[in-house]
């Protein structure tokens, strides 16, 4: 068993009088993919703004860790996290640049390493080497994506030419280019067809063998989760309700109650069973 | 529209058109077909306008029946996307609106014989150049980035006293040897002032987005208008800063002295060689403009001010760091507002609040908008368009002919020029350019319809 990258400790995020988290831990661990599910409305996908910064935790402290000192993600605003600890995200609603070409995306990804190369700014505007060398690796580097996604032939199309399967994975493609240690992903598989998905699987596994990235994704698509994760975690009304291996998971009896309900008359047994 | 009614329906077409007209006999009527009018001993009686109202109503009437027609032809054709010129065309477009620009004021001196070169260098040339290059600023703000600036002005403002103060107050109490360099030392310095203003602006405004950005940029507009009024000790108030140093040939003034521009190079003083010159100052800090802006967009930060304008949630989770984006569009647009407002005050010699009002910004905006996509040609165009447009609206003095001699074609020029904008919108859209241009390809570089490409919302 490896170590854990990410970690979260009791988190809770609060809306007015909702309480959407309730005091969540759990950890992601390195050099795996794991998987946050729950019904919907669980509060999935506020656990993840909260760790990609796009909300601030009411309490509780999710922290990175790197070579030297623990990063702590909800003390940076959103687009540090992206930058400075690579912890990346992609959308449930799809959120590519469709007025750009895919090419371009994937360069908009590379932003603040060309940034450096091009001595903001003033370095690129007098056409200074160093830049367009820069710049090559930064094509090179989004040629490679688009080859692993088979998008290389529509590199010069507009990305909201593409349709709904390549959009996510060019969306997928979009945040490796940051070269995240981290990469969440909010429901990759929605809207994919089995075919799609079975590809969507085969690039999570790339990603986590060849790039060493851990990944942590909430997905709807059980045959999906089921499949990839290495780890799973369940949340209902925005409290953990099992931790475990896929396996494990799928046995227990709460996860059960949680996604298909009981009889009415077997309910005050079954709580009082998993002790709610 | 019923899209297999492939046969033209005539009767359709002519019912439409009576209703029209009878609609504008209803509107019209009573206001075109009546007109009060103080007879001799100063009362006021009821004429009627019969021929006029026939005329509107008519108009009208073949109007609607044209509009029939087209339409039917039009649902005729399969809907396609195509780029306004041919690709052959779009090439050479650049280079050959380059060279015509240079040779313009040659042609206009050959064309007019000197005497009525001026105008035409002047009114059409230099003005449009202006706005040309204001447009173009403005460009990287509302055309790139998104944002969406309704108080542009106010850099331009900021340009043009920058200069103004500088050149008569400062520079003749500290080094007043460098007077004749005035234009050329504060051209900068005007530049980095305005794009100081930019970001002084941009730092509290931009959480805001869309229409508050609006507003609060509208207010911006209107807060340094008001302060030039207002603080008289500074600005000299409604009366404003006059005899500002006038641009000289590199140290070389243009007067009659022996020392000016005509003595040193032996020519015949005249005026028009200062107009030339203007014109060609403003003709490089144009294409300053547009090279910088072209420049960026290939860069880093200029793809950034377009993925900002696409989606700003996305860029943040790309770790662009979008208040610092915004900030430089800003600057950066604001700069080149300054280099014009600067312009503006040397070649004017004179300038007071009247000049920075908010119908400059809208005017500026507005040819942004036409020209579409933030495609520097289709700006250009469009400012020809607009300030050329104007320009010419002036001279309309034949309508005389048609509505006789009490009609006053000047006070039509903003209706009819409102018109056109009208009809341009509808006509497209997106602007004259109806699609982008990629800033990097990896095969070949293919336009990118409209449809896809986002406006910004602040």
């Amino acid at each position: 068993m490896s170590d854990a990258i990410l970690t979260v400790e009791h988190l809770t995020m609060r809306f007015g009088g909702l309480l959407a988290v309730n005091d969540l831990s759990f950890e992601a661990r390195r050099g795996e993919i794991t998987a946050v599910i729950g019904p919907n409305g669980a509060g999935k996908t506020t656990v993840f703004n909260c760790i990609t910064g796009f909300y601030k935790p009411t309490q509780g402290r999710i922290s990175l860790a790197t070579e030297g000192e623990p990063i702590y993600l909800e003390r940076l605003p959103d687009f540090r996290i992206a930058a400075e600890a690579k912890v990346a995200r992609t959308f449930q609603n799809i959120r590519l640049f469709s007025g750009m070409t895919v090419l371009e995306n994937l360069l908009v990804a590379q932003h603040n390493r060309l940034m450096k190369a091009s001595n903001w700014t003033l370095g690129g505007i007098l056409g200074l080497p160093g830049y367009r060398r820069a710049e090559r690796a930064a094509i090179d580097r989004a040629r490679y994506w688009l080859d692993r996604i088979g998008l290389l032939d529509r590199a010069d199309d507009p990305a909201g030419d593409l349709s709904y399967g390549p959009q996510r994975l060019l969306e997928i493609a979009r945040t490796m280019c940051t070269e995240p240690v981290v990469l969440c992903l909010d429901e990759p598989a929605a809207g994919l067809n089995p075919r799609e998905s079975q590809d969507l699987a085969t690039l999570l596994r790339f990603i986590r063998n060849e790039h060493g990235t851990s990944l942590l994704l909430i997905e709807h698509d059980m045959s999906v989760v089921m499949d990839v994760s290495d780890h799973v975690v369940v949340l209902d009304y925005g409290t953990k309700i099992s931790d475990g291996a896929p396996q494990e998971v799928k046995a227990d009896p709460k996860v059960i109650a949680a996604y298909l309900g009981v009889p009415d008359d077997e309910v005050d047994v079954v709580e009082a069973e998993i002790g709610l | 529209m019923a899209s297999e009614a492939k046969s033209f329906d005539i009767a359709g077409a002519v019912k439409d058109a009576a209703f029209a007209g009878l609609v504008a006999l209803g509107v019209f009527g009573p206001l075109v077909g009546f007109n009060t009018v103080p007879n001799m001993q100063n009362r006021l009686v009821l004429e009627t306008r019969w021929g006029l109202l026939a005329i509107i109503v008519g108009l009208v009437v073949v109007g609607r029946f044209l509009l029939s027609v087209w339409q039917a032809a039009r649902a005729g054709h399969v809907a396609t996307v195509r780029a306004p010129l041919s690709p052959a065309i779009r090439k050479a477009l650049p280079p050959g609106a380059l060279v015509a620009l240079i040779v313009y004021p040659a042609m206009i001196l050959a064309l007019t014989g000197g005497s009525g070169a001026l105008k035409w260098i002047d009114n059409f040339g230099i003005q449009i150049l202006i706005y040309v290059m204001l447009a173009w600023g403005l460009n990287i703000v509302v055309g790139l980035a998104g944002l969406l600036d309704l108080g542009y002005v106010a850099f331009y403002a900021v340009g043009a006293y920058s200069y103004a103060l500088l050149a008569t107050q400062v520079i003749p109490a500290t080094f007043p040897q460098l007077g004749v360099w005035a234009f050329w030392i504060c051209l900068p310095v005007a530049g980095l002032l305005a794009a100081l203003w930019g970001v002084i602006l941009g730092f509290p405004v931009l959480r805001l987005r869309g229409d508050y950005l609006a507003i609060v940029t509208l207010a911006f507009g209107e807060i340094i208008r008001l302060v030039l009024i207002n603080w008289k000790e500074f600005s000299n108030g409604y009366e404003g800063i006059s005899s500002i140093p006038r641009p000289t040939f590199f140290g070389i003034p243009f007067n009659a002295s022996s020392s000016g521009f005509s003595a040193t190079f032996g020519l015949e003083f005249s005026p028009v060689y200062r107009t030339v010159f203007l014109y060609y100052v403003i003709l490089a800090m144009a294409l300053l403009t547009a090279w910088v802006s072209l420049r960026l967009r290939k860069l880093p930060v200029g793809r950034a001010w377009e993925a900002l304008r696409e989606d700003e949630i996305a860029c943040r989770s790309l770790g662009i760091n979008t208040v610092n984006t915004k900030l430089t569009a800003f600057a950066v647009g604001a700069m080149f507002g300054g280099f014009a407002g600067s312009f503006f005050a040397a070649r004017q010699g004179f300038i007071s609040p009247e000049s920075f009002t908010f119908m400059e910004s809208a005017v500026i905006l507005a040819i942004v908008v036409l020209g579409g996509m933030g495609s520097l040609l289709g700006t250009a165009f469009a400012a020809v368009a607009m300030i050329g447009g104007t320009e010419l609206l002036r001279e309309l003095e034949w309508m005389k002919l048609i509505f006789g001699p009490t009609f006053d074609p000047t006070q039509y020029r903003m209706l009819l020029f409102g018109l056109a904008m009208v009809a341009i919108m509808i006509w497209k859209p997106r602007g004259f350019v109806g699609t982008r241009t990629p800033s990097v390809f990896l095969k070949e570089s293919r336009a990118i319809s409209s449809s896809h490409v986002k406006e910004g919302h602040g």
